[in-house]
């Protein structure tokens, strides 16, 4: 009785062990300690043995019977296990292939570039000024202090409307329409499209974009100018970008500057983009002259002030390394959805 | 503005050499005077000597090639071989020796030419990237050798290939033989010839002969026949070239470098000038600021002329008319004048700032005008009449013959100097060809003037003629400097030798120009700048650019019109300072709000909202043709006619501003189809420009228009219904409930079945819908394109701006679906607002899920299935409840459109 109790525990913890899915486990329960199973057949046979022998065996036959549970048990985790194992396996797919295509729209390079241009200076407490593209000669030229000899009125470079009306060349009219308008302080920046009469090469385009920007309050300082403008670089280009200003004319600021941007590809070592001078010049800039803050009422005994024009194209240009202006405004789909 | 730096050596030691081109560029940029670029022939030349040619051999492989011994100043010749015709012995000419480099990145090695060594090469000025202009000596006249003759025909030769001397070629041309060519003088050959029976010994300055060649010989000009003498054509005598070794006439020797002897060893500047600084559009002015940049003396020797005969008034009046276009007009004379090319030094430097030389008394008053930078001209005194310089207006109909040949009519007012005939010459712009100077000329007058910007920059537009002096009136000359000019000239013309100068000058000079004086504001300057900059380095800076600093005034020199205030002293500071040494600051004082408006981000809004929905930004130009508006299909009297019109367009397809943004959308969507895109979804935030109308109802080009922004969308590859959900989810990121879309059948761009309006309640807001056929047809797209016009003005104002949170729903829904019967040419928006209104608040959600046409259903009628979300916020709702709300829309449907539910 013993050894067939022994017996029995040897082949069920065999089965038990080999079973790796939870049906074969279940089947091995049943065999072992189901109702009409092994154990329980040698448990109903106790009635027949002796008195003494009875205690002995069924201690025996209970130490089997757990001993068999605890197997089952254990089993039963590695089969699940094993199961989980064999689904995942089976549901395995090639992940390498293409995701499902989405369309999302982009955003022009010139409304990326331009945003974080507004984004920077709004930052920096200015706000954001429109004015009219078809411009009064009065704005566009009179009032910025434009001798009336300066080659920037020829019909060779500014669309006329009428004698009195152009389509504007710069945005620095609206430095006019907004000193008349406002009482220092102004910190503004006035982006929009401006028009030279130049036809459409890889480098220029009868119309394009420029960004101004006016500061004007009490003890406003050259080094006011350079400061703003460096931290605009930096913030565009990144930190590690150094500028220099090179002295040079608009009939609206005095002194005027043209700032340059050390070369950011070669870091200024000179390469094709900057021409080998390791420099790329990017804006243009200036005190504002006392002449046009007298002529929009402004007093320069009291009031000093700085503009700037960014032309929008050339920085985005770079930005992008795009070598050729056309495709900016030819809209080709191959082109914008690269952005 | 080119500078050569030898000129500016004559007036500051700037030592370019000891801090080399590139470190002078900067400094001068930086300082405020820009150098665009630089250049220095020698640079790109080098082991490139004068050889002389000590002897020539026909090469034994070749039946055109020398092979020639150079003098190259060693002590052994070396042997170069060259395929030129026209060297010979004696000949000094530029040889690039092994290992040398020429213009170009040319690398010159020795080596075999045809077996026999060669150890160079002889240059001609090609190779030498010099041209006739320079070297006018240098061109090559080439005879026509029989012995090179290749009929056009090879059947009927018009030169038999056996002809012998004395043979007649025509008339009185003959063949010859070279016995002897010997170099006569440079240029000059004296030849032998075999005539047959007889020898000729014409001198020719044919550069191709050599002993044996066979020639055509004139027997009545005694002369060598060129190509052109013949009236042969090139073809017929492939070797006779004017093309060959550049043989040098200049004071050489062999072995020199070759860079000095033709003067290639300048380095010459180009500088950008600035508008406000036309005074540094003279050497003398560039000199001046290159010795301030670098802290030198700056010297300019006033011009003396040693001997003078007779005087000026005895010969000369001038007259000034009118004063209001010319302040000032001074004149010099010199008689007994020798006209000859000027000498060598002031032709390399001429050529060197980009001006051709003429003869001596023109290349004067070029390098007057470069040095000084005041024009100056030189007319004939023969062609004065009654030696009287008149400055006036032109009258009516008055021509003049300027100096390139051409007969000019004249508008009224322009300013000329006449004599007391007729114009001579035309004020600030050219000379005329009556007073021009010729070889003939004996007695000349110098003009040095100044005429009034505006009127010379009116003259030179009208008659298509800029001019290098014109250019400067424009930009403006200083009355003050007319005098040391004219005496600059006369000095030349006497140091020349080409004349004799005649005393005195005349000097009309009615309102002289009153010296500025500025104030200087040390403290002020400094604060306007941002750096503490002391008294003395301002004074020193000013000083150093010729301003005169008495006290706390400033004298500002005559020729500095452009200094107005403290603005401008700063900057002359500030330049020299260096605007890179200006500590930067961050703007400090009151604080500005800043950031966007509420419009503004409205617009970035837009944009968002159109990305999210799959359409990408396109950016068009404002321009618009007049054509456009017929591609688009718009009727005659669409008031979108109206545009604004540019008085000069680049071209008619560019000559108005948009009033309809379509056009530029529809190129291109016709540019990405050209291009076989499969698909595009395009949008563009555009302005658009109505102008004003006058009372015909007509643009009016003396008002500003009105600016307005529209969005424009387009797309192919989709249909209407997603161009629809995608216009109301961009109107729903937007916040703009209520828009409604609208069949529209009478927009002539759209296909009159798929367009809708879109409406809010009675305001239109845009369109959207299939573009017409037609104007598919105009813009060359082969499939089905739509898009839509939406007004953004509008747009913002429909903007709810008090959107609030909705209690999310704490009773279940009921979801009944229904289907209808109803007439065909019922709107499913009809259906719907139907719908609403009998369901009224219950209804949560209202979806179209079928329209069917077909078998089960009659002819003319559709059945149109809607998903009905039913909710009550404050309870469940019962089945009871949802089948009255059912039965009440059931009804309405029927009352309304017949509609019954189907079956």
């Amino acid at each position: 009785m013993r050894e067939k109790l022994e017996q029995i525990l040897v082949k069920a913890l065999e089965e038990v062990n080999a079973a790796d899915t939870k049906d074969t486990l279940e089947a091995a329960r049943v065999k072992y300690l189901g109702k009409k199973g092994e154990l329980t057949a040698i448990l109903r046979g106790m009635g027949q043995l002796s008195a003494e022998e009875r205690p002995i065996v069924g201690q025996v036959a209970n130490e089997v019977r757990a001993k068999i549970e605890a197997a089952i048990e254990g089993a039963a985790e590695r089969a699940e296990a094993h199961e989980l194992e064999n689904k995942l396996k089976k549901e395995t797919i090639d992940v390498t292939m293409p995701g499902k295509k989405i369309v999302f729209g982009k955003k022009h390079p010139l409304t990326t570039v331009l945003d974080e241009v507004t984004d920077i200076f709004t930052g920096m407490g200015y706000s954001v000024a429109e004015g009219p593209e078809v411009e009064l000669v009065h704005y566009n030229f009179d009032m910025l202090n434009a001798p009336k000899t300066h080659p920037s009125r020829e019909p060779q470079d500014t669309f006329y409307i009428d004698d009195e009306i152009v389509l504007r060349t710069q945005t620095s009219p609206m430095q006019a329409r907004i000193m008349e308008q406002t009482q220092p302080p102004i910190r503004i920046i006035a982006p929009g499209r401006v028009f030279r009469n130049d036809e459409v090469d890889a480098t220029h385009s009868p119309m394009f974009h420029q960004i101004e920007g006016l500061v004007i309050d009490k003890g406003i300082t050259m080094g006011d100018l350079k400061g703003t403008l460096e931290v605009f670089a930096k913030e565009l280009y990144g930190e590690e970008t150094s500028v220099r200003f090179r002295p040079s004319y608009f009939p609206f600021t005095e002194p005027s500057a043209e700032m340059d941007i050390s070369c950011f590809k070669c870091g200024g070592k000179g390469c094709p983009m900057c021409k080998y001078e390791g420099w790329i010049e990017v804006l243009g800039c200036g005190m504002v002259h006392p002449n046009v803050l007298r002529n929009c009422g402004i007093d320069p005994e009291v009031y000093s002030g700085f503009a700037f024009g960014v032309g929008l194209e050339r920085i985005t240009l770079f930005r992008y390394k795009i070598d050729d202006m056309r495709l900016l405004f030819e809209n080709d789909v191959r082109f914008l959805s690269q952005f | 503005m080119k500078l050569p730096y030898s000129w500016l050596k004559d007036f500051t030691d700037v030592g370019i050499h000891n801090v080399s081109a590139k470190k002078y560029a900067a400094d001068m940029t930086m300082a405020g005077t820009m150098v665009g670029s630089w250049e220095s022939p020698a640079d790109e030349i080098s082991n490139v000597v004068v050889g002389k040619i000590v002897s020539m051999e026909r090469h034994p492989n070749s039946d055109h090639m020398w092979v020639c011994q150079i003098d190259i100043g060693k002590d052994e010749p070396v042997q170069i071989v060259t395929g030129a015709w026209n060297v010979h012995v004696g000949d000094l000419v530029p040889a690039a020796l092994h290992k040398s480099t020429l213009p170009g990145g040319i690398k010159i090695e020795k080596g075999k030419l045809r077996g026999v060594p060669s150890h160079g090469m002889l240059c001609s000025l090609k190779e030498l990237q010099l041209e006739e202009r320079d070297f006018p000596y240098g061109a090559i006249t080439a005879a026509a050798l029989l012995n090179d003759y290749k009929p056009l025909d090879p059947e009927k030769p018009s030169i038999p290939a056996d002809i012998q001397p004395g043979h007649k070629v025509f008339g009185p041309v003959v063949a010859a033989k070279v016995l002897e060519c010997a170099t006569q003088s440079y240029g000059v050959y004296h030849t032998c010839l075999d005539l047959g029976d007889k020898t000729a010994c014409p001198d020719t300055t044919c550069q191709n002969l050599h002993e044996g060649d066979m020639v055509a010989y004139n027997t009545k000009s005694d002369a060598i026949c060129t190509l052109a003498d013949l009236r042969a054509q090139q073809a017929e005598f492939p070797h006779c070239i004017t093309d060959g070794i550049f043989v040098l006439n200049e004071d050489c020797k062999p072995g020199d470098d070759i860079a000095p002897v033709l003067s290639l060893d300048e380095i010459t500047f180009d500088f950008d000038i600035l508008h406000n600084r036309p005074d540094c559009l003279s050497i003398i002015g560039l000199a001046r600021e290159s010795a301030a940049t670098f802290d030198k003396e700056f010297s300019l020797p006033k011009p003396q002329v040693k001997n003078t005969v007779g005087d000026i008034s005895e010969h000369l009046s001038v007259e000034i008319r009118d004063a209001d276009l010319c302040p000032r007009y001074s004149a010099a004379m010199a008689k007994n004048i020798k006209i000859a090319p000027s000498p060598r030094w002031m032709r390399d430097r001429l050529r060197a700032a980009g001006i051709r030389p003429i003869n001596n008394i023109v290349d004067i008053t070029n390098y007057v005008m470069l040095e000084y930078g005041q024009p100056m001209h030189a007319f004939d005194y023969r062609c004065l009449k009654d030696g009287k310089i008149i400055v006036r207006r032109c009258t009516a109909n008055e021509e003049c013959t300027t100096l390139d040949g051409q007969t000019r009519k004249l508008w009224e007012n322009t300013l000329v100097i006449a004599d007391a005939e007729k114009a001579v010459a035309i004020a600030g712009v050219m000379g005329g060809e009556n007073s021009e100077i010729t070889e003939q000329t004996e007695m000349i007058v110098f003009e040095s003037a100044m005429f009034d910007s505006v009127s010379v920059r009116t003259t030179s537009r009208r008659l298509g003629m800029r001019t290098e002096a014109s250019g400067r009136f424009e930009r403006g000359v200083n009355c003050e400097g007319c005098m040391s000019a004219l005496q600059r000239a006369c000095q030349l013309v006497e140091e020349l030798g080409a004349g004799e100068i005649i005393g005195g000058y005349v000097d009309a000079y009615p309102n002289p120009k009153p010296v500025r004086t500025l104030k200087l504001e040390p403290e002020r300057v400094s604060a306007y700048i941002g750096a503490q900059i002391d008294r003395e380095f301002m004074v020193k800076t000013l000083e150093k650019l010729a301003f005169k600093v008495e006290g706390d005034n400033v004298i500002v020199p005559s020729w500095r019109d452009d200094m107005e205030g403290m603005a401008d002293i700063a900057e002359e500071v500030a330049r020299y300072f260096g605007y890179d040494n200006i500590p930067t600051t961050l703007l400090r004082g009151e604080t500005t709000k800043g950031g966007l408006t509420r419009r503004q981000q409205f617009n970035r809004k837009v944009n968002d909202a159109c990305n999210a929905a799959g359409y990408s930004e396109a950016k068009t130009l404002s321009f618009l043709s007049p054509k456009a508006f017929d591609k688009i299909c718009l009727a005659e009297n669409d008031v979108r006619r109206q545009a604004v019109v540019i008085t000069n367009p680049l071209g008619e397809d560019q000559s108005l501003l948009r009033t309809t943004a379509l056009p530029a959308m529809l190129e291109a969507a016709a540019r990405n189809y050209n291009y076989r895109a499969p698909a595009i979804h395009l949008f563009e935030p555009s302005k658009i420009y109505l102008p004003k109308l006058d009372e015909n109802g007509k643009a009016d080009p003396h008002q500003l228009p009105d600016e307005k922004s529209v969005l424009v969308m387009a797309t192919y590859g989709e249909d209407f219904f997603h161009l629809k959900g995608c216009i109301e989810g961009v109107l729903s990121m937007l916040s703009i409930p209520g828009c409604v879309f609208t069949p529209c059948k009478d927009n002539p761009s759209y296909h009159p079945g798929r367009c809708a309006a879109i409406m809010n309640g009675d305001q239109l807001v845009g369109y959207a819908g299939q573009a017409h056929p037609a104007v598919l047809k105009n813009y060359g797209i082969g499939t089905e394109l739509y898009m839509a016009e939406l007004d953004l003005e509008v747009l913002f104002e429909l903007v709810d701006k008090d959107r609030f949170y909705q209690p999310i729903p704490k009773y279940p829904a009921s979801t009944r679906d229904l289907a209808v019967l109803c007439d065909e040419e019922i709107y499913v928006l009809q259906l719907e607002t139907c719908i609403k209104k009998a369901a009224k608040k219950q209804l949560e959600k209202l979806e179209l899920f079928d329209v069917y046409r077909g078998a089960q259903v009659a002819e003319g009628k559709k059945s149109v299935a809607f998903s009905l979300t039913l909710r009550n916020p404050d309870h469940t709702l019962t089945d009871k409840e949802a089948d009255e709300i059912i039965q009440n829309v059931l009804s309405a449907l029927e009352a309304e459109y017949g509609a019954t539910l189907r079956a």
